[in-house]
């Protein structure tokens, strides 16, 4: 058994916070690239060009990329012989929020109640924690800060058997088309696939922490992604909806067993500013 | 795209008039921040007969509610947000005098049904690229509903704000001519 004192973690969220708000991923910006060369609308070559100056001056300035700095979402793995002491290891999580939004100079973005008060907390907590449980020793921490306006275009839908791969691909492209230009475009399209209600919307979540230039590992889902992108981008919705051929620069599927009669399908939309960042401990 | 044209607050309308979508536009002078609750507040107040607290005759709403300044930096991070979250409201302001509009994101046809009927001018700024935003800021200063933390209203004084027009004062849409110009 090995102890891992809670107050480790605290400066390690903080850092998670901050680098995950001001870096982006090499594979978006990879994706990024290969896409603006593609591109055919005039318009949406310049936004992505806007896009690479605001990674530069974000960098420069440490500087968030986005105002919206998201909520603190949390994968966490804990390795089953680890013994976590020291205090809450939840509030560890959540002191590592405060102090990274404080000292990151990020937005504040949680509402105490959602309908009637939403007052603001003024420090970002809660965070919204996942855990699992994993063999081995060790706590991965993987944060992924996600944003309103994308987080506003997911949706959850309990379809039918009959409705079969078609029904599906229809329905994710059919999101999409109508988010628009809403969530931010170009958009990674999050899907999960079977489970239960709640399950299908986390797997879409999970989905989008896999890189962005690793194929799905299994043929039949990576086939599936890459008919929804073509789908996708025939749409013409384009860089914040105004137009051009790079609306998704992917979409990842992850699917689990599910109901006889189920076929629950989620779509959790993410914005070009794809924050996620991890850390072993 | 288009040369840039580079506007001044207060907007004229001669000035609107020439407009069209897809134009580049470089925004100086004021702008006022506000998000969904600021903007309940606001037409509350109108409908409740009572003064705003700030003039919006001829002025420019900007969808926004930044990050926290780093100390010797006016704003923070300070990015358009969704602004159909406004729909409902935006009419009402247009009523009352507001010309322009900056965010991100499709308007709903009553939005711009009243930009049309007042002469009202919505800007589309380009979401995630907040630090280029913020880089036009001069200066922030809260003028009402400090108690909403971010979503407070704040006057900027900004100098060639980049903006494209999105939907002009003739009813013309670029999110749909846009989108229907590169559909396959």
């Amino acid at each position: 058994m090995r102890e891992i004192n809670v107050n480790k973690i605290v400066p390690i969220v903080k850092e998670l916070c901050i680098d995950a708000s001001i870096y982006i991923g090499d594979d978006v910006v990879e994706k990024l690239k290969e896409f603006q060369e593609k591109e055919e609308s005039q318009i949406a070559k310049e936004i992505i060009s806007i896009i690479f100056e605001n990674h530069k001056l974000a960098v420069e300035k440490k500087m968030p990329l986005c105002q919206d700095t998201g909520v603190a979402v949390f994968f966490i793995e804990l390795g089953q012989d680890v013994h976590l002491v020291g205090g809450d290891f939840y509030d560890a999580i959540n002191e590592g929020v405060r102090q990274g939004y404080k000292e990151g100079y990020l937005r504040k973005s949680m509402v105490d109640d959602p309908i009637i008060d939403r007052k603001n907390t003024k420090d970002n907590t809660p965070a919204i924690i996942y855990l699992d449980i994993v063999p081995g020793d060790k706590l991965k921490i993987t944060l992924a800060a996600k944003g309103g306006g994308s987080e506003n275009m997911s949706e959850v839908k309990m379809m039918k058997a009959a409705d079969g791969i078609e029904g599906v691909i229809d329905f994710v492209v059919d999101r999409v088309q109508r988010s628009g230009g809403n969530p931010c475009p170009p958009i990674i399209v999050g899907v999960g696939l079977g489970g239960n209600f709640e399950q299908s919307a986390l797997l879409a979540k999970k989905s989008l922490l896999r890189p962005l230039n690793e194929k799905n590992p299994d043929p039949k889902w990576a086939k599936v992604e890459e008919e929804i992108l073509e789908k996708v981008n025939n749409l013409g919705i384009g860089p914040q909806g105004l137009g051009g051929r790079t609306t998704a620069l992917a979409v990842q599927i992850l699917a689990k067993p599910c109901h006889i009669a189920s076929m629950p399908v989620a779509v959790n939309i993410q914005c070009h500013v794809h924050r996620h960042k991890s850390a072993v401990i | 795209m288009a040369k840039e044209i580079h506007l001044y607050t207060p907007l004229k309308d001669e000035n609107l008039e020439k407009l069209n979508i897809g134009d580049k536009v470089l925004i100086t002078g004021t702008v006022y921040t506000a998000r969904d609750a600021a903007h309940k507040r606001l037409v509350d107040l109108i409908e409740a007969g009572k003064k705003l607290p700030f003039d919006v005759k001829g002025q420019i709403i900007y969808f926004v509610g930044p990050a926290p300044a780093r100390p010797g930096m006016p704003i923070g991070s300070a990015g358009p947000t969704t602004s159909y979250r406004m729909d409902p409201y935006s009419p009402i302001l247009l009523d009352a005098g507001l010309k322009g509009m900056i965010g991100k994101g499709p308007r709903s046809k009553e939005v711009i049904d009243s930009m049309i009927k007042n002469k009202g001018v919505y800007f589309a700024a380009i979401g995630g690229a907040a630090v280029v935003m913020a880089q036009a800021v001069n200066a922030a200063k809260i003028i009402a509903y400090e108690d909403l933390g971010t979503e407070a209203i704040r006057e900027l004084k900004v100098e060639n704000l980049p903006c494209i027009v999105a939907n002009d004062i003739y009813g013309k849409d670029l999110y749909e001519e846009g989108v229907r110009k590169n559909r396959k």
